[in-house]
């Protein structure tokens, strides 16, 4: 078993980017996505209080269901679809790997 | 009647660092007016987050956000701030003598002998939905992002769009004020109060508000102001419905907003800062916090308070380049007041 994950950022289509994501420092997918560069505000810092980090997976192994907070902030966005998700509540983990995802735009 | 404030310092964001930016500046004596866009100060911290434990603030192994405003207010109190809130600075002007004329968007003017902008991640700014030419009825002309006066609803017909708390509770409200109400939620079901949701749900039973579940507003339709929305269920069926006002709420999300086009050196949408006193590349304007950016750059409160005790020294020279700065510790000579 390694100890990185591989996530797939969609930036346009048929164009993905690969994020290597390390599996032994708790990191949040949002936390990952920062420090790859990405521009995710992530305002309340991972609280899944503001919705600024909210991603869509398109691919992928699943994930673990969204907790109520989640899908509280979820449903309050303008925009939500079928794979909606706040990047802060994904932990990294092995089962991550292969997960392919495209950053939410924040405003029309 | 224009409001027009005089000061030393104006204070662009009631943020925690434009809050004990005024401490630091009244050390020096500085009067400081503050302005923020949202109706409360504590920016970030009110808005988003005021019940969560912040961890790092030196001498408080933790404290929750809300807290720690209120007591960033009780520390400024002796220093007799005053506030603009509920108001964005639009623009400003550099007078001769190197002071500012600050504008706000309700018409405030503030004049004051330098800026400090605090603003955090910039001004939070209501969330759109992606409906074409929505931008058209904006400005009094049908769509409104946020319930300022509830009279402005009276006997009109509206639409709410939203599933959170702001949706419920301003359909319940506006169910006795305005002649129609209907309420458009992308869901099935209201994970915000659940009082409210089932007191929306009553009011639908009655008929004194209407609720559409399964759909979103798609078009707004109108010549010289709002005169109808198409709702699109998610099953492709729409409806037309004929409205005065148009009232989607879906919260808040921080944009640089007008400071970008003040003529200051930005980098990434932050304001690029020298740190020998978080001056910008404009004389008598600083930027601290979350706002600004320098090599080394950290996004934590603690470094904004660092940054606001530089830049009140800065101001201090900037106003009175004559006068001689001794720095005065408060464990020797308390705090003095205003």
């Amino acid at each position: 078993m390694t100890d990185e994950v591989r996530v797939y950022v969609e930036e346009a289509p048929s164009q993905r980017r690969e994020v290597v994501a390390p599996t032994d420092m708790a990191l949040s997918l949002m936390e990952v996505l920062k420090a790859s560069g990405y521009d995710i505000q992530a305002t309340c810092g991972g609280m899944a209080l503001c919705g600024t980090c909210h991603v869509e997976v398109l691919a992928g192994p699943a994930l673990d269901e969204p907790s109520d907070d989640e899908l509280a902030m979820l449903e309050s966005l303008p925009v939500m679809t079928q794979g909606s998700r706040l990047s802060c509540q994904i932990r990294i983990n092995n089962r991550l790997d292969g997960l392919v995802v495209r950053l939410m735009p924040q405003n029309t | 009647m224009t409001n027009s404030i005089s000061t030393d310092i104006c204070i662009i964001g009631a943020g925690p660092v434009g809050l004990f930016a005024v401490f630091e500046a009244g050390l020096l004596k500085l009067r400081c007016h503050v302005v923020d866009a949202l109706p409360q100060v504590g920016g970030q911290l009110s808005e988003i987050y005021p019940k969560k434990p912040i961890y790092d603030i030196p001498g408080f192994p933790d404290i929750l956000a809300g807290d720690l405003v209120q007591n960033l207010m009780r520390q400024i109190e002796p220093f007799h701030p005053t506030f603009t809130l509920g108001e964005r600075v639009e623009r400003l002007a550099k007078l001769e003598d190197g002071s500012f004329q600050l504008f706000t968007t309700d018409g405030t003017e503030i004049f004051c002998k330098a800026i400090a902008i605090a603003g955090g991640l910039g001004s939070f700014e209501p969330r759109k939905p992606a409906v074409e030419s929505l931008e058209n009825y904006e400005g009094g002309r049908g769509v409104y992002y946020m319930v300022r006066d509830p009279e402005t609803f009276r006997d009109r017909r509206i639409v709410i769009a939203g599933g959170g708390d702001s949706a419920l509770d301003w359909t319940i409200f506006l169910a006795d004020v305005a002649k129609e109400v209907t309420l458009v939620h992308r869901g099935t079901t209201f994970r915000g109060a659940a009082d409210s949701a089932e007191k929306v749900q009553k009011l639908h039973e009655a008929g004194r508000a209407r609720l559409v579940l399964s759909s979103n507003v798609t078009h707004v339709h109108g010549q010289d102001g709002l005169e109808a929305v198409t709702i699109t269920a998610n099953d492709g069926t729409t409806e037309t419905l004929h409205v005065d006002a148009f009232i989607p709420l879906f919260g808040l999300t921080p944009k640089l907003g007008p400071i970008g086009e003040w003529g200051l050196e930005l980098e990434d949408d932050a304001v690029k800062v020298n740190t020998l006193d978080y001056s910008t590349s404009v004389p008598g304007i600083f930027a601290i916090g979350d706002i600004n950016t320098y090599p080394g750059k950290l996004k934590l409160i603690l470094c904004g308070f660092h940054e606001a005790a530089l830049m009140a020294q800065g101001a201090y020279k900037y106003m009175f380049p004559d006068k001689r700065y001794v720095l005065k510790y408060t464990t020797v000579n308390g705090v003095p007041t205003l």
